[in-house]
């Protein structure tokens, strides 16, 4: 039966249709309303979830504290601190007695003056849970206020890295709250976001997995001299900051295309190259030292790498070259890297690179089997959700698979990666032998700061290794008083961690950043913390 | 009809128990652990316990549940572990996009699904059944993310007439928000629209073969009276049933689209509090789409006796 379709039912649709396509070339017109104010949308490797910087070491609630909080000391391009709160400070000729005086015109966002009983509170929160600050902290005698804006630190020992602790970057920042804050335990999360940093938090704004909101902080007294880092004058040079929330790694490169964001702090590697195209965007470099490191972290406790020449093995396993291209691909953003402090900083050093870089899984396997190894299933905890973790998991897995070694791969997603590893249990009741995990380049800046490195035995990071040599020689560089003398024992360290074998990394890669050129000027390119002062933006 | 209203609404209470110990036993009972992952990678073992503690994990798993279940009568539905911003809140930042969503994808599907099913079946196999058949095929094929890609690439790339993700509240004006929605919804729609003309073909070809459709047609009346009057309305009840089915998936989420398109909908925050471990949240969702899918069902049961008068409740 043909028939003409009725005039009617053919109206409604053509109108329909019409509709739509005005509805569409309408579109640009009223996609952006007009304002005078500066906003600058950026979409970083997480979304804003916590507040409370000293609550967890998410490295995106420390980007947030960085924004409303501030610190004591702040650290260079170049890992060196400076003060940022402090305006004087001193130090006794016997390395012992500290005393900094605030800078003047500090204030929280709720207009009241910042002073050392916030000071001396918000260091003693972070203390409880950074281990770095506990490091610092052990050899602390006294904290007290000689006023509202002195305080004094002694300590029983000349300890080398006070300066460098206060100025920490990267998870846990040493962030000064409000003492009423502060006052919390840290095992309680602060819910208000109160600092006296260049921005003021947005709360009602704030929606969680979406969107967060900060405003300029007009009473803000930036530090003088140039920014470098944590360092410097922290000015900020527009109105407001969106983070914007894009899980979609595809949707994020298109916003930044078409504009509707102004900076992706870790676009997907393979969109590079097509961002780098793009005339109006910029991609670089975030900071001089690389922004993760990549370690096959090794369970200490159970059989067979309760043995140091098991885990020696497991050097042969590794071909750094590998894991990098899977990860990273472009070779000008990866290094290769020995050393168990990262590389292109201060105190590298590989010593025993020769070892490490023997790539030879049978031999390994023969090494396994000369250790005592009988070929039962090795555990390996392998994450299927993470983006470099997985890929990372399955180079290992392959190389296992060719050594012959009996690998028995643990597929689940990172979260339960993550509850399994704190389990101590034998790796056939729920424990594990082995997972692979990255951390941030700042987080091993120094032996006495890389928790991974750490050997206290049942208060070290998973894997749990013990080794008494390997926490006295970490110990030294903390009080070692010159940066020759830290070298000189950070060569020792490199050599005990080698024999102890806490981890094993499969090297380091830099995650570039992207940003509207064309719209966007003045990033201070950092590494570990992304910071956001300093950023102009014309429309 | 009240009285039927009354025992379906009566009915809600034991099925919402169920749900809520099923929903509250099998997070607790799937691996991960909430607080490792709030304490982050660089946390002790002893930081991850103190934060379990804090968090009242530790506790027995039927104390958690009963303090969990005396919020719920009292209508709190608990609070985030990780923003420990209320369940209530959240849920409310992300009820207008997803409504919004629903409501153009719906608008796209119905617009077009059913008058192709109705076209598809008045022509019945001829070319332009066929075409709309295909039509119907490609629309189940395609994946909504690819379909997604491929508008943004078009229509927010290279044309710039749409914006290529977010959502614009109501608050920032109606049209704002609409443009937000074309392109999730045009993604989105393609399923329904498929599924929708399949359905509605279906019941109009049984419709049609009826003798008062003969009837009609012998009577002389026009063709599109005797679709829409006649044939539409008959066929009506399948297709609603369809459409009440899309509205609660739609209601509970579609977490691709809102991820391609960066939706800030209840799919994502069902997904993200999941892969968090994020137990109020997943527990005070899910409670919230059962009850919603019940009122839905009931809904279309009760739409039942507007379409065909001979069903009486």
């Amino acid at each position: 039966m043909m028939g003409k379709l009725n005039s009617s039912l053919g109206t409604t649709l053509k109108t329909s249709l019409l509709g739509l396509a005005s509805a569409a070339l309408l579109a640009g017109t009223a996609l952006t309303p007009a304002s005078a104010e500066t906003v600058l949308r950026a979409t970083m490797h997480a979304d804003v979830r916590t507040l409370d910087p000293h609550w967890t070491t998410q490295t995106i609630a420390g980007i947030h504290g960085m924004l409303i909080y501030d610190t004591l000391f702040g650290v260079d391009d170049e890992g060196m601190p400076h003060p940022q709160m402090v305006g004087d400070y001193s130090v006794s000729d016997d390395g012992l007695e500290y005393s900094f005086t605030l800078r003047d015109g500090l204030k929280f966002h709720d207009g009241a003056d910042v002073t050392t009983a916030d000071v001396i509170a918000s260091l003693k929160r972070w203390g409880e849970k950074d281990q770095a600050a506990r490091a610092m902290f052990a050899h602390l005698d006294t904290m007290e206020a000689v006023d509202d804006k002195t305080f004094t630190m002694t300590f029983n020992a000349p300890y080398g890295l006070v300066l460098d602790t206060l100025g920490k970057t990267g998870t846990m920042v040493p962030i000064i709250m409000r003492e009423s804050d502060a006052t919390m335990s840290a095992d309680e999360q602060v819910t208000e976001a109160i600092g006296s940093g260049p921005f003021m938090m947005v709360k009602e704004e704030w929606v969680p997995g979406s969107v967060t909101v900060y405003r300029k902080n007009p009473d803000y007294v930036p530090r003088e001299g140039e920014p470098s880092g944590f360092s410097g004058a922290k000015i900020p040079k527009v109105d407001k900051i969106e983070l914007v929330w894009i899980d979609d790694s595809q949707t994020r490169m298109q916003a930044l295309i078409a504009g509707e964001i102004d900076l992706l702090e870790q676009p997907s590697v393979d969109f590079v190259p097509i961002l780098e195209g793009d005339p109006n965007i910029e991609v670089i470099r975030t900071g001089a030292v690389d922004s993760h490191w990549g370690t096959i972290r090794i369970n200490h406790l159970h059989p067979p790498f309760d043995k140091p020449e098991m885990r020696q093995a497991l050097y042969h396993l590794v071909n750094q070259e590998d894991y990098l291209q899977t990860i990273v691909g472009n070779p000008d953003y990866y290094r290769t890297c020995h050393s168990f402090i990262t590389c292109g900083t201060t105190y590298e050093d590989e010593t025993g690179k020769e070892v490490m870089a023997d790539y030879d899984p049978k031999k390994a396997y023969e090494m396994m089997k000369a250790a005592g190894y009988n070929d039962e299933p090795i555990y390996v905890l392998a994450a299927t959700d993470h983006h470099t973790i997985t890929p990372a998991a399955q180079v290992l897995l392959n190389a296992m698979r060719e050594a012959g070694i009996n690998v028995n791969a643990v597929s689940i997603d990172w979260g339960s990666v993550v509850a399994r590893r704190s389990n101590r249990e034998k790796p056939e009741d729920g424990g594990w032998h082995i997972f692979v995990t990255t951390s941030s380049g700042t987080t091993s800046l120094n032996p006495a700061l890389n928790t991974w490195l750490g050997a206290t035995c049942d208060n070290a990071n998973v894997g749990w290794p013990c080794d008494e040599e390997l926490e006295t020689l970490r110990g030294e560089f903390a009080f070692a008083q010159s940066v020759d003398e830290r070298k000189e024992v950070a060569r020792k360290i490199q050599e005990r961690a080698m024999y102890v074998v806490p981890y094993i990394s499969f090297g380091q890669w830099t995650q570039p950043m992207a940003y509207r050129s064309d719209k966007i000027s003045g990033i201070i390119p950092v590494t570990g913390l992304t910071v956001l002062w300093n950023i102009e933006k014309s429309e | 009809m009240t009285a039927y209203i009354a025992r379906r609404l009566l009915a809600t209470i034991p099925v919402m128990a169920v749900v809520a110990i099923f929903v509250f036993l099998l997070l607790r009972l799937a691996p991960g652990d909430p607080a490792a992952l709030i304490a982050g990678d660089d946390a002790t073992s002893a930081q991850i316990a103190n934060i379990r503690a804090q968090l009242g994990l530790d506790l027995p798993i039927w104390q958690q549940f009963f303090m969990w279940a005396g919020g719920i009568l009292q209508g709190d539905l608990g609070t985030s572990i990780f923003s420990n911003l209320p369940v209530t809140t959240l849920i409310a930042q992300r009820l207008e996009p997803t409504l919004m969503l629903m409501v153009a994808t719906l608008i796209v599907a119905i617009s077009f699904a059913i008058p192709l099913g109705v076209i598809a079946a008045w022509q019945a196999r001829t070319f332009v059944d066929r075409f709309v058949m295909l039509l119907s095929v490609l629309g189940f094929a395609i994946p909504v993310f690819l379909a997604g890609y491929v508008l943004i690439y078009v229509f927010s790339i290279q044309l710039r007439w749409l914006p290529v993700q977010g959502y614009r509240p109501l608050s920032q004006g109606l049209w704002p928000s609409i443009q937000s929605l074309i392109l999730p919804a045009v993604a989105l729609g393609t399923t329904y629209i498929a599924l929708i003309a399949r359905i509605t073909r279906a019941s109009m070809l049984e419709v049609l073969s009826q003798d008062y459709i003969r009837t009609a047609n012998a009577k002389g009346l026009a063709t599109s009276r005797v679709l829409l009057l006649h044939a539409l309305k008959n066929a009506s009840i399948p297709i609603v049933t369809v459409i009440g089915i899309g509205i609660a998936l739609l209601i509970s989420g579609v977490v691709i689209t809102e991820t391609v398109f960066n939706i800030p909908g209840l799919g994502r925050l069902t997904v993200d509090a999941v892969l968090k471990r994020d137990y109020p949240i997943v527990q005070g969702l899910i409670l919230v789409f059962a009850a919603t899918k019940v009122i839905i069902n009931l809904l279309i049961d009760l739409s039942y006796a507007f379409l065909d008068p001979r069903i009486r409740h």
